[in-house]
């Protein structure tokens, strides 16, 4: 039947990032983790989990989305905010973390709704455009943000941290261009893999039921989606915002693997949004397993190549136009193909034999 | 509609209401498989919440079972059950045509509209489809407005028939009658 073989797939991709993780834990006990992997970790997690919520958008929905890292930028923030908040009130690290991620996924959720509401009714590319604007200017209000917390409540300002008017007790949380600073570290990497597990969890769920086959069937065919009484605006808006609440998710773990967090176009820009495209477009789009590896892949492969100094992002390079060929060139199909043929005789072969 | 005026009216509440259609250039889900076709055609009438399917809570898998047997249902009448787990893209012709239908069919109408369901068949291709829309109208309990210019299938199910000339109604009746009469084939094959 048709659903074994989706459950087998499932299993597949749920087994590989569990095998992972055996092997990370074996290299670890061993000693051949040096101190660079064991850095990079948890940002693989979180790339991974990047990659699989803007595949929600790009390859299920059929909606082109630029600013992902915007919404990981609202994720990163909020939950950083309230577990700097909370640190007196609540004092068990893990349990702020854990409502942390739930508060960072609302609120890039809510942000995704938002954006949503008016954009998802039109049709064309007009999502790309909205989100690339949203992730500029998420990045650019946090830079100029100051919110300060002392006996009295909080102070909000956007000029600096004096016009915050705070008296004596009062700590600076988010300080402009500085943004956060001594944010707890509290994302290991048996977290970030759980959070993988969950998001892959939600995400092939989500595409294999009534939901799921409603996004896609608007993704195929707009019009007949809705002459067959699917509310178009309503799955696409329900889409979006998991896939952009997942994005806040990965904010957060990203937020809590660092000490201090700002919003430079680095890490929340253009540029982030465009490489998690990437991961997606490499990995297949619609395809939840491949995103992951490409994410994987292109994070490891410019770390792995830092002995290689000044070849390393010729080589990064020029492994993303072959992986670019080899995934989508009509050559590149047939040759697998045939590759795959010869395999599956040999197979056959052997049977007959035995 | 059931004395209703449905002019105006939003495309999903038109077929809540229970009007159904296909189209004359086919629109299938092509990326979806044939069953899961037929699967969204039922979305409005077999519901589990987005959170059952997440977590795949009881309810998912009692629903989605109903949803299976109803489908594999249609899909047998139209003698599409073996090809079930095909992508829709990948069907012929004149099956991708019946895939359409029996969508359509899954929305549960009272009136199935057939936008030129003939167009680009070959006879027995038309021969067949005629079959088909015959068993649906004795069947599913409904009434199908077809437009077709095929006269062989026009003539072989139709019971009343509108001629439209220039987008005048030219006459309309018993379909027999219709077709004899002088207008009609002065229209058609001139003076």
């Amino acid at each position: 039947m048709n659903k074994k073989k989706v459950r087998m797939q499932n299993g597949i991709t749920y087994g590989i990032v569990v095998g992972c993780w055996i092997l990370v834990q074996i290299m670890d006990k061993t000693g051949h983790m040096t101190s660079l992997l064991k850095g990079i970790l948890v940002p693989l997690c979180m790339y991974s989990i990047l990659a699989i919520s803007l595949n929600l958008t790009v390859g299920i929905l059929g909606e082109l989305s630029l600013g992902h890292a915007g919404f990981m930028c609202v994720g990163a923030f909020s939950g950083a905010f309230f577990t700097k908040c909370m640190e007196n009130i609540l004092p068990n690290l893990q349990a702020r973390f854990f409502l942390a991620i739930l508060i960072g996924a609302a609120m890039a959720g809510v942000c995704g709704i938002l954006i949503g509401i008016p954009v998802l009714r039109l049709k064309g590319d007009y999502l790309a455009i909205v989100t690339l604007a949203f992730g500029e200017i998420i990045k650019n209000l946090i830079n100029v943000m100051y919110i300060g917390l002392d006996q009295n409540g909080f102070h909000f300002s956007i000029k600096d941290t004096l016009s915050l008017g705070m008296d004596e007790t009062g700590v600076v949380i988010i300080k402009g261009a500085q943004g956060i600073t001594g944010t707890p570290k509290a994302a290991t990497f048996l977290i970030a893999v759980a959070l993988l597990l969950l998001t892959l969890f939600i995400v092939l769920n989500l595409i294999h039921s009534r939901t799921g086959r409603a996004i896609m069937s608007i993704r195929d065919n707009r019009i007949a989606a809705e002459s067959i009484g699917i509310n178009i605006t309503k799955y696409k808006l329900m889409a979006f915002a998991i896939s952009a609440a997942l994005a806040g998710v990965a904010g957060v773990l990203y937020a809590h693997n660092l000490s201090t967090l700002a919003a430079t176009p680095k890490n929340f820009g253009y540029n982030m949004s465009i490489m998690i495209l990437v991961f997606v477009v490499l990995g297949g789009l619609g395809n939840i397993r491949g995103s992951m590896i490409a994410a994987v892949v292109l994070t490891l492969l410019p770390e792995l190549l830092r002995g290689l100094n000044d070849y390393r992002m010729l080589i990064y390079a020029i492994v993303l136009i072959v992986m670019m060929l080899f995934n989508s060139s009509p050559k590149a199909i047939g040759l697998r193909s045939v590759v795959m043929e010869r395999f599956k005789k040999k197979k056959a072969a052997a049977k007959e034999a035995a | 509609m059931d004395g209703q005026n449905i002019t105006g009216k939003k495309t999903i509440e038109i077929n809540q209401d229970g009007i159904a259609r296909t189209f004359q250039n086919i629109r299938l889900f092509k990326e979806l498989s044939v069953l899961d076709n037929v699967k969204a055609g039922l979305h409005n009438h077999y519901r589990y919440s987005t959170l059952e399917g997440i977590f795949r809570l009881p309810g998912y898998y009692k629903v989605e079972k109903q949803m299976d047997e109803r489908a594999m249902e249609l899909l047998k009448v139209f003698d599409l059950d073996r090809e079930w787990d095909y992508k829709a893209s990948n069907l012929p012709y004149g099956k991708q045509r019946k895939l359409e239908i029996a969508r359509a069919l899954a929305t549960k109408p009272k009136l199935l509209l057939l936008d030129e369901p003939a167009a680009g068949m070959n006879p027995n291709e038309t021969a067949e489809l005629m079959e088909t829309i015959r068993f649906v109208r004795d069947n599913f309990d409904m009434t199908i407005l077809l437009i077709e210019h095929d006269m062989k299938l026009v003539s072989g199910i139709c019971e009343r028939l509108t001629v439209l000339n220039f987008g005048q109604v030219l006459t309309q009746g018993e379909t027999a009658e219709v077709l004899n009469d002088k207008r009609v084939i002065t229209a058609y094959l001139g003076e």
